[in-house]
């Protein structure tokens, strides 16, 4: 057993770049249930639009850099949250659930489809349009940083992650303390008061699909940058769970939750994993029990049970209170 | 006879009757030993004019790595055999050169040419290629007649599973997205029972599809029993059931993932079948009785809730669960019957899903999707609607070959699905109501 790799890896998990994809993401997932008490389950799919949307803009059309950032932050997520929110946001919670997750599908499938191969690069996704934002990183590429935990590039991507999620949680945080922020509350608590009061739910529903969509896609579009591929395969509808997950652990409805959800959950997943990986090559764990391959699926597995055992017994998460987050009936 | 031994001796005679269909199997189940080195084989082998096998002489079969870079080359024997010796583990294109095929054996399905595989280390992966009359070889069939067909039939089979999804639904207000994998569950049940073998026994697949639904009944019933009827007595939400659903439905997927493989399988029974000739369309045997035989389950089912006194308090519970209850129906016992009725008939479609097509750990979410634009289709909660949505999804996935590329078709179905809720959102049959 290496126990100084498992040490790493968990660090790593703790502050690395997973931490911050998917902090990002439950950020956004906490402005849309949390907040709202939206049921999104395609947050995927707005991953996935930040993604695609720099990478078709740079790789496809050879557009700058900066245009592939907003049209990845800004445009296509404003888009698909007019698309999945226009028809169910005015219906039942479930509805939203069962377009989202629908949609998650449906982009994935499109974007695997060999028919645009030439826009999408189909299941092999695109790659090389993040070449202009490893130009301004100051790391040089073949050196370690941060305890030899990351190589430059990573470092690169980890500080700017870094900045990122702080503006987020500071955005975040003066959103739901903003006016707009107490109607989305009220929203979240009853439809119907906020309603009577005259304030248009329909419409602040749709606003907080929007921003909570922009934060999955600056999630999405870091991974890309990360990765330096934007491939439909990781961005499957469990990777929604992943947030789910992070947000609920950390606490919906609270500023600090959901980074700190996804911290621990990344953390507690590398951790597992690299010890499973080193038991299974070690032989602690025969091989009819569990392959190398099999390793990758534990992780999913045990966001299934997470997922059932924080809803059930611990719905308001860790830093999350009983009376504002027992997910009632909305 | 009482309804319930009416119901036997029909599925009795379905099955019977399915035992007459012509004999065919192929040997398609992967081997894998450790030992040996890293291989891809297979056999190729088509229906002959009474529906023997006959095997495929001189094809050639092209295996080239993720790089692009061919790896291997094999011309198939007098037994239809071809074996690929591969360098090592990991994602190959297998490429079946069509113009070696002997004239008038078309693929049956020319997008699964080439076939991406994943291979593991030291594994003997068996790839197929189903050969054989093509509905578009077959002369005089209509395409559109074809495809309403092919899609009639994917419908009964998404209706079959959705009908338990829409009760649960009604009867408990729970959208249960682990329903597809009680889907999943049912194919890979009688996959153990059949190809598999418990305790070295392997049955036909009649015996494993009876035994598989008779154990997703009564998984369906423990579901209820271990899962859902504590969380309703604690007075959970529906929004932390309607989480855990989804936490069970990946915590299974990926079970099944671990321990059936990330391959899609077939069952060997009925694989190659040939086709009869209704003039504007063609059928297998296999797809003539699953077009029967789910239409007679649920006609069984609908006279079922329309007649019997259980079917009856199902209709009331999911109409209005208080005014049942205060006139005396036992709520918690409808709701566990719905769970088990509803856990027999999600297994039993996943058994038909995977005779028709492939079996696979995933395959239940797929359906899962359908099963969702279907049922919104037709209305959450009603047991009719869901029926009549479910077929007109099918219908309408199939059609959409005609105009969208093969890949895309599940796409058309579930942007339906927002289409509809933009129209008519308490879908064809259901209430309309509004919540906010």
């Amino acid at each position: 057993m290496d126990w100084g790799s498992i040490l790493d890896n968990t660090l790593r998990g703790l502050i690395g770049e997973q931490f911050i994809f998917f902090g990002l993401a439950a950020i956004g997932l906490n402005l849309h249930f949390g907040y709202t008490g939206l049921l999104n389950f395609g947050q995927a799919v707005f991953m996935a639009a930040g993604a695609y949307g720099l990478a078709m803009m740079v790789a496809t059309w050879d557009l700058s850099f900066w245009v592939g950032v907003v049209v990845g932050v800004v445009v296509f997520p404003v888009i698909l949250a007019l698309i999945l929110g226009a028809p169910t946001l005015r219906l039942r919670a479930d509805y939203l659930a069962i377009v989202t997750i629908a949609a998650a599908e449906i982009f994935r499938l499109i974007m695997r489809s060999p028919s645009l191969d030439q826009w999408t690069g189909s299941s092999d996704g695109l790659t090389a349009f993040a070449n202009r934002f490893y130009e301004f990183s100051p790391f040089d590429p073949g050196q370690r940083y941060f305890f030899d935990l990351f190589i430059g590039n990573q470092m690169w991507v980890v500080l700017v992650g870094w900045v990122v999620l702080a503006v987020g949680v500071f955005i975040c945080w003066l959103l739901v303390r903003s006016p707009w922020g107490r109607v989305v509350k009220a929203v979240r608590e009853d439809e119907d008061a906020a309603r009577s009061l005259g304030k248009n739910a329909y419409s602040y529903k749709m606003q907080a699909l929007i921003f909570g969509g922009m934060f999955g896609a600056a999630g999405g579009m870091l991974r890309a940058i990360g990765t330096q591929s934007a491939q439909p395969d990781n961005f499957v509808t469990e990777i929604t769970f992943f947030v789910w997950v992070a947000l609920i652990l950390g606490g919906a409805g609270t500023v600090l939750g959901p980074v700190l959800g996804a911290a621990i959950l990344y953390a507690v997943l590398n951790f597992t994993d690299v010890l499973l990986r080193q038991a299974v090559r070690a032989d602690y764990i025969p091989n009819s029990i569990m392959s190398g391959v099999q390793v990758g699926q534990v992780r999913f597995m045990m966001i299934g049970l997470a997922l059932i055992l924080l809803a059930a017994f611990r719905p308001q998460g860790i830093l999350g209170s009983k009376e504002e987050m027992a997910l009632d009936d909305r | 006879m009482s309804p319930s031994r009416a119901f036997l001796a029909f599925v009795a005679a379905m099955f019977a009757l399915l035992a007459l269909g012509s004999p065919a199997g192929a040997d398609l189940v992967a081997q894998e030993d450790a030992d040996s080195s890293t291989i891809i084989r297979g056999t190729l082998r088509t229906a002959g004019e009474d529906g023997e096998d006959v095997f495929v002489e001189d094809v050639t079969i092209v295996v080239t790595d993720e790089a692009g870079v061919e790896v291997g080359l094999a011309v198939t024997d007098s037994e239809g055999n071809w074996i690929v010796e591969l360098p090592g583990g990991g994602t190959y294109s297998v490429l079946l050169d069509d113009s070696t095929l002997p004239e008038g054996v078309p693929l049956r399905s020319p997008e699964n040419n080439p076939l991406v595989v994943e291979v593991r280390e030291g594994a003997s992966r068996a790839t197929l290629f189903p050969l054989g009359e093509a509905t578009a070889s077959a002369g005089n069939t209509i395409e559109a007649v074809q495809l309403f067909v092919d899609g009639l039939k994917l419908g009964l089979i998404i209706a079959m599973s959705a009908i338990g999804l829409s009760l649960i639904y009604g009867t408990t207000g729970l959208t249960n997205f682990a329903h597809g994998e009680m889907v999943t569950f049912g194919a890979l049940i009688a996959f153990l029972f059949h190809v598999t073998g418990v305790f070295g026994i392997t049955t036909s697949l009649i015996v494993a599809a009876i035994i598989s639904v008779i154990v997703s009944a009564i998984a369906g019933g423990l579901f209820n029993a271990l899962v859902w009827a504590p969380l309703r007595r604690r007075g959970a939400s529906l929004i932390a059931a309607l989480i855990v659903s989804i936490g069970f439905s990946i915590l299974l997927r990926y079970l099944f993932l671990y321990q059936f493989g990330g391959r899609s399988q077939f069952y060997p029974d009925y694989q190659l079948q040939k086709k009869y000739d209704f003039g504007w369309f063609t059928l297998a045997p296999k797809d003539l009785f699953i077009i029967l035989f789910s239409t007679g389950i649920l006609v069984l089912v609908g006279l079922g809730l329309q007649k019997t006194r259980a079917g009856k308090a199902m209709r009331a519970v999911a109409d209005n669960r208080d005014l049942a209850e205060s006139s005396g129906i036992n709520v918690e016992q409808v709701i566990r019957w719905v769970w088990i009725a509803g856990g027999a008939l999600a297994g039993l479609g996943g058994v038909l899903f995977g005779l028709t097509e492939a079996l696979s750990w995933e395959m239940g979410f797929r359906v899962l999707l359908l099963m969702f634009a279907g049922v919104t289709l037709g209305g959450l909660g009603s047991a009719y609607g869901a029926l009549i949505g479910s077929i007109i999804v099918g219908i309408f996935i199939q059609m959409s070959t005609l105009v969208l590329p093969s890949d895309l078709k599940n796409v058309g179905a579930l942007i339906t699905l927002i289409l509809i809720l933009l129209v008519r959102p308490q879908g064809l049959l259901g209430r309309a109501e509004r919540v906010g």
